[in-house]
């Protein structure tokens, strides 16, 4: 899962090389029209059990997935409205037997083909055969750099191995490849050899992607949230490589928004210029927005086309533009900017979607939450509760029973 | 590793290309040029998008920038300036390559 999506395009938006980034501010894409990139997860099936796994606490099962004709019929559709980009993701995409064809589908339509993989199913076959469909590029997610920790974080034994061999295929087939590195308390020592990895393994993009709090995360905050002065080295230690691997290795770097001072404008703003679709066909505003309760959310198995459920449903439209907003986002100076952060996250923190980020500094609950965050970061609970299709299983005999 | 010519300097030799996760193509739900790569749609302007179109990994740089002053009746030096310094902008940022060579 990429958390970097609606946020792209600083580095390229220097107006002197001809280049502008179309989902910039003010942009057409940003404030009318269809998304320019969709997530489709295709399954919440996943071999690993990650304990900040970005899907719902409540997993979509493999009989409710939508078909493969129905997926089908979906790229076609979202093609046809001017969707651009579409992110086959999961749970764990390669666990569809049909994700070639989806691939291939897609490029029938004329979409650019993203991978977002945790790669421990892919034979060297398989990537063959998605590259020769048309796969325009291939994110792998990496739990550490070596595998006594990124297999426990993983929660399967030789995945990082694994990893590190579908990487080394992925370049091996001339295959774009980002390494994708979710970062907590556990695992932000090894920053540095994570980025070397991803230099070894001729990546071309690495996303230090710090673990964003809601669903599995949420429930696992205890045992990965960082201490501040993690995160004041791990923001250090990017911007050197940063600066020493120009041209070599593009970083993008997800802070986590309990240490900052300003929300996140997650997603771009609610239904802006993004939306996902789940394994059982539910069109969503983000990928963890079916945790808010009360809203319905529209499938593509209804009456309805994706392009009405995107500009007409009560779901996207309840939380759009900046009408719904209660103080202190209300008035604020800075609502248009960050459209009051992360609703999910308001949600889940204060119980009312429709209230501040806590993640803001001028949020009534921010002092709380940060302090919370603060005792928790040093506290040594260590345990995870690994995610399953069970509610979740905690992780048996102390810090390293993976 | 044999590497994919990040870092390229680009002269009138070179023989750029778009690699493989960057694609130009029209969107014709918006009516406009798009480069579309990682995580990214650029939009190119005229200029770019002309100065894209023709590479195709085959075509030199001078052989572009002959072309461009013709169409023009600008002075080549100055289009040669510009067409580098455009075409070095879009490899610093990885939306530019330079085509293998050919062993056969």
């Amino acid at each position: 899962m990429s958390p970097t999506l609606s946020d792209a395009g600083i580095a390229a938006s220097d107006p002197h090389d001809g280049l502008a980034v179309l989902e910039a501010r003010g942009s057409t894409a940003e404030t009318f029209g269809i998304p320019l990139a969709v997530l489709a997860e295709l399954t919440h099936r996943c071999p690993l059990q990650c304990p900040y796994c970005s899907n719902p606490v409540e997993l979509d099962r493999g009989g409710s997935e939508l078909t493969t004709e129905e997926w089908k019929k979906v790229l076609t559709e979202l093609a046809q409205i001017g969707v651009l980009q579409i992110h086959f993701s999961g749970g764990e995409p390669t666990a569809r037997k049909d994700l070639v064809e989806l691939v291939r589908h897609a490029s029938d339509v004329g979409l650019y083909s993203n991978l977002i993989t945790s790669a421990v199913l892919l034979t060297r076959e398989k990537l063959v055969a998605l590259a020769d469909a048309g796969l325009c590029h291939v994110q792998i997610s990496f739990q550490g750099n070596e595998p006594m920790v990124a297999d426990r974080v993983a929660g399967l034994k030789n995945a990082h191995e694994k990893k590190i061999q579908v990487a080394r295929w992925t370049r091996e087939l001339d295959l774009p490849l980002t390494v994708n590195a979710v970062m907590h308390r556990q695992n932000l020592h090894q920053l540095s050899d994570v980025i070397e990895m991803a230099v070894d393994l001729d990546a071309d993009r690495l996303e230090v992607a710090n673990v964003q709090y809601y669903g599995w995360a949420l429930k696992n905050r205890a045992a990965l949230m960082p201490t501040l002065e993690q995160i004041e080295e791990a923001s250090r230690i990017v911007e050197e490589a940063a600066a020493r691997l120009k041209g070599i290795l593009a970083i993008d770097y997800v802070v986590p928004d309990y240490y900052s001072l300003r929300p996140k404008k997650c997603m771009g703003g609610w239904g802006r210029q993004f939306f996902n679709i789940s394994p059982a066909g539910k069109i969503l505003p983000c990928h963890a927005a079916e945790s808010v309760t009360g809203l319905e959310f529209e499938s593509v198995r209804s009456n309805h086309s994706i392009a009405w459920i995107w500009q007409n449903s009560e779901a996207f439209n309840r939380y759009r533009g900046t009408g719904w907003m209660k103080e202190p986002c209300k008035s604020c100076e800075f609502r248009e900017i960050d459209f009051g952060g992360c609703r999910c996250q308001a949600f889940a923190l204060t119980g009312d979607a429709g209230n501040t980020d806590p993640a803001c500094t001028l949020s009534p609950m921010h002092e709380t939450i940060f302090k919370q965050a603060e005792l928790e970061a040093a506290s040594d609970n260590n345990r995870f509760i690994y995610r399953n299709f069970a509610g979740g299983t905690p992780e048996s005999g102390g810090d390293h029973g993976a | 590793m044999a590497g994919r010519g990040r870092n390229i300097r680009v002269s009138e030799t070179s023989r750029p290309v778009l690699p493989r996760h960057a694609r130009l193509k029209f969107d014709e739900t918006r009516q406009v040029w798009v480069i579309l790569a990682p995580e990214r749609v650029l939009a190119p302007d005229d200029i770019a998008v002309e100065v894209l179109q023709l590479c195709d990994g085959v075509r030199s740089v001078a052989d572009m920038v002959d072309g461009l002053a013709a169409k023009y009746a600008a002075e080549r030096q100055a289009i040669a300036t510009d067409v580098i310094a455009m075409l070095q902008d879009l490899a610093d940022k990885g939306f530019l390559t330079e085509a293998r060579e050919k062993t056969s």
